[in-house]
C-alpha cells in the first residue's frame, strides 16, 4: 500500500490538551496518514497518548488543534464506519455471545432500521463472522462461560459486525498469555486478509507491531507525536516462523533503539 | 490410620448434602433457639409480662386477637406495598436521570440528602395536615423512606458504565438514550434489586411510623391502642407479625432478583448455574 493514493485517515498537526487552557498535552504536532485497507501499527512509551489519538480517530473527542480527515471528510462527530476493541473485552455479562456481537446492530444505521426485518440474515453474519475467529459453537455460551482469549475473539467480532472500513484496536491483546495473544495474531490477520478494512493497532508490542501491520509509526512520549516510522515489507500471509528470522528480529531490534533514543533524547531535554 | 484415609466421593458427596441440608435448617432453628432462650429467661428470673412476656403468653395473645392482628396486619401491608411500588417507579426514574447526567446529580444530590436526613416521623404530622389521619399518610411515609436506597443504586449501576464500552457505543453513533437502555440500565439491574431488599424492609418502618402517629387501622396502630391499654403481648405479637411480613416481601424481592438478574450472581452456591459451562 503505497501512500500515493489518497490517505484514507489523514490526521494532520493535530494537538490535544485535556481540561481547558492548563490541562495535560497529550498530544502536539501529531501527523500521520494511512492509506484505504492499509494496517497501520502504533507502538510508543505508555502515556503517549495513543488512546487518545485512537479517541480522535473515531470522532469521539474533538482535536484542540488541527484536522482529523477519514474517509475524505474532516472528522466532526462520532462515526459509526469504526469499529473498536479495547484491552478489556467490554462484553456485557446479561448478553450471550451472538447477542453480544450483535449490539452494534441495533445502534448503527442502517443496520439498526433493518434488524427487526432481516434478522435471520445479520445472525447468519454473526455466525459466519465467530466462525471465521473460532467461536463456532460458542454463540448461546455467556462472557463469563469463555476464557480470556476467546471473550477478546469475541470483542473483535463486535468490533467486525457493521463492516467498518476502520477497525481501531487499542491493545486488544495485552492482557493476553504469549500463546493466545498468538493465535489471536494469525485469527486477526485472517480477518484482514478476509476483509481488507483499514486497520489502526495500537500496541506496546513491538513483534506484534511488526508481525501484523504493513508500517509501523512510533510515538514519542507525552505530548505524543510521530518521530519514525518503518515498513515492513513481508507479504502476507505471514507466518509466526516469519518471527524467529534474524530480519524480522533485526526491525524489532530497529524499533527498539529508536525508542530508547526517543526516550533518552526527551530525557536529556527535561534535564536541560 | 483409618480415620485419615481419603474418603470416597460418595461420602463427600453425602457431607455435601448434609450440609445443604443444615443450611436450609438453621434459620428455623435459630429462630427457635432464640424463642426458647427467651421463655428460659423470662421464667428463670420471673420477669413481668407487662416488661417482657414469654413467647408462650405472646402465642396465647395471638391466637386470643388472631382476628384483629389478621385483618390490621393486612391493612399494614396494603399501604407498605403500595407506598413501595411508588418509591419503585419514583426511584427507578430518579435514578436514571442522576446516574445518565452530571447536572442532574449535581443540582440534586444535596437536596436529595437533605431530605433524607429529615427524619421522616417528624414529616407525618404535615402529611396528616394534608391527607387527614389514615391511608395516605401510612402510604407516604412507605414511600417518602423507601425511595431514596432505590435512587442511590439505580444512579450508581448507571453512571459507573466502563469507559471503553461508552466509547464502543458512542463510536457507533449511540445517543446517550441508547448506552441507557443498552447498557445502563441492565447494568444497574443487580443494584436495583438490591436495593429493594432495602427499601422493601424499611417501608415496614414508615408505614408503621406513621400508623403510630396518626391512623385508625394498621399492626402500629393496633400496637399503640395494646400498649394504651398495658396489653404487653400483643405488642410484642403485633412486632412477630410485622417481622414475618418483613421478611415474607424480602423473600418475593430476592426471587424476583434470582430469576432476572442470575447472571451477576453466577456460580456463587448455585449449583444450576454452576454447572452450565
Amino acid at each position: 500500500m503505497t501512500l500515493a493514493a489518497r490517505p484514507f485517515v489523514q490526521i494532520d498537526n493535530v494537538a490535544m490538551r485535556y481540561g481547558g487552557v492548563e490541562g495535560t498535552l497529550a498530544l502536539r504536532q501529531c501527523s500521520l496518514d494511512v492509506g484505504e485497507g492499509e494496517f497501520v501499527a502504533v507502538v510508543g512509551p505508555s502515556g503517549c497518548g495513543k488512546s487518545t489519538l485512537m479517541r480522535l480517530v473515531t470522532g469521539l473527542w474533538p482535536p484542540t488543534e488541527g484536522t482529523v480527515i477519514v474517509g475524505g471528510g474532516e472528522v466532526a462527530g462520532p462515526l459509526s464506519i469504526a469499529g473498536m476493541a479495547f484491552q478489556n473485552p467490554t462484553l456485557l455479562p446479561w448478553r450471550n455471545i451472538l447477542d453480544n456481537v450483535m449490539l452494534p446492530l441495533e445502534v448503527v444505521q442502517p443496520h439498526r432500521k433493518q434488524l427487526r426485518a432481516q434478522r435471520g440474515m445479520y445472525e447468519r453474519k454473526a455466525r459466519d463472522l465467530l466462525k471465521l475467529v473460532g467461536l463456532a459453537g460458542f454463540e448461546a455460551k455467556f462472557p463469563w462461560q469463555l476464557s480470556g482469549g476467546m471473550q477478546q475473539r469475541a470483542s473483535l467480532c463486535r468490533a467486525l459486525i457493521h463492516d467498518p472500513r476502520l477497525l481501531m484496536l487499542d491493545e486488544p491483546f495485552g492482557a493476553l498469555d504469549v500463546f493466545t495473544r498468538e493465535d489471536l495474531w494469525d485469527v486477526l490477520q485472517d480477518v484482514w486478509i478476509a476483509r481488507k478494512p483499514t486497520v489502526i493497532l495500537v500496541t506496546h508490542d513491538l513483534k506484534e507491531a511488526v508481525y501484523l501491520s504493513d508500517r509501523v509509526l512510533i510515538m514519542s512520549s507525552r505530548p505524543g507525536r510521530i518521530i519514525a516510522e518503518r515498513t515492513v515489507p513481508y507479504p502476507r500471509r505471514r507466518s509466526l516462523d516469519l518471527t524467529y528470522q534474524a530480519e524480522f528480529q533485526a526491525i524489532v531490534h530497529e524499533l527498539r533503539d529508536r525508542i530508547s533514543d526517543a526516550r533518552k533524547a526527551e530525557a536529556a531535554e527535561d534535564a536541560r | 490410620m483409618p480415620a485419615d484415609a481419603p474418603r470416597s466421593a460418595e461420602a463427600l458427596a453425602d457431607a455435601a448434602r448434609r450440609r445443604r441440608r443444615l443450611e436450609r435448617a438453621l434459620p428455623w432453628l435459630v429462630i427457635a433457639g432464640m424463642f426458647l432462650v427467651w421463655e428460659v429467661l423470662v421464667r428463670a428470673f420471673s420477669i413481668q409480662p407487662f416488661i417482657l412476656p414469654a413467647p408462650t403468653l405472646i402465642a396465647e395473645s395471638m391466637g386470643k386477637w388472631w382476628q384483629p392482628l389478621l385483618s390490621n396486619a393486612w391493612a399494614t401491608l396494603v399501604t407498605t406495598v403500595i407506598g413501595f411500588l411508588m418509591a419503585v417507579v419514583f426511584g427507578l426514574a430518579l435514578g436514571v436521570a442522576i446516574g445518565s447526567s452530571v447536572l442532574i446529580y449535581r443540582g440534586l444530590y444535596p437536596l436529595l440528602i437533605a431530605f433524607n436526613s429529615v427524619p421522616k416521623v417528624a414529616v407525618v404530622p404535615i402529611l396528616v395536615i394534608w391527607f387527614g389521619a389514615g391511608f395516605w399518610p401510612a402510604v407516604l411515609t412507605a414511600f417518602l423512606i423507601s425511595f431514596f436506597p432505590i435512587v442511590v443504586n439505580v444512579a450508581t449501576g448507571i453512571a459507573t458504565v466502563e469507559p471503553e464500552l461508552r466509547d464502543v457505543l458512542r463510536a457507533l453513533g449511540a445517543k446517550p438514550r441508547d448506552i441507557i437502555t443498552k447498557v445502563g440500565l441492565p447494568r444497574a439491574m443487580p443494584y436495583f434489586f438490591a436495593s429493594l431488599k432495602v427499601a422493601i424492609t424499611v417501608a415496614f418502618v414508615g408505614s408503621i411510623i406513621s400508623e403510630t402517629v396518626a391512623a385508625n387501622e394498621g399492626i402500629g396502630h393496633l400496637m399503640l391502642v395494646a400498649s394504651s391499654r398495658f396489653d404487653v403481648p400483643l405488642v410484642f405479637a403485633g412486632l412477630i407479625v410485622t417481622g414475618v411480613m418483613g421478611v415474607a416481601m424480602y423473600w418475593v424481592a430476592v426471587t424476583i432478583e434470582e430469576r432476572t438478574t442470575g447472571w451477576a450472581t453466577r456460580g456463587q452456591n448455585d449449583p444450576r448455574l454452576a454447572t452450565g459451562g
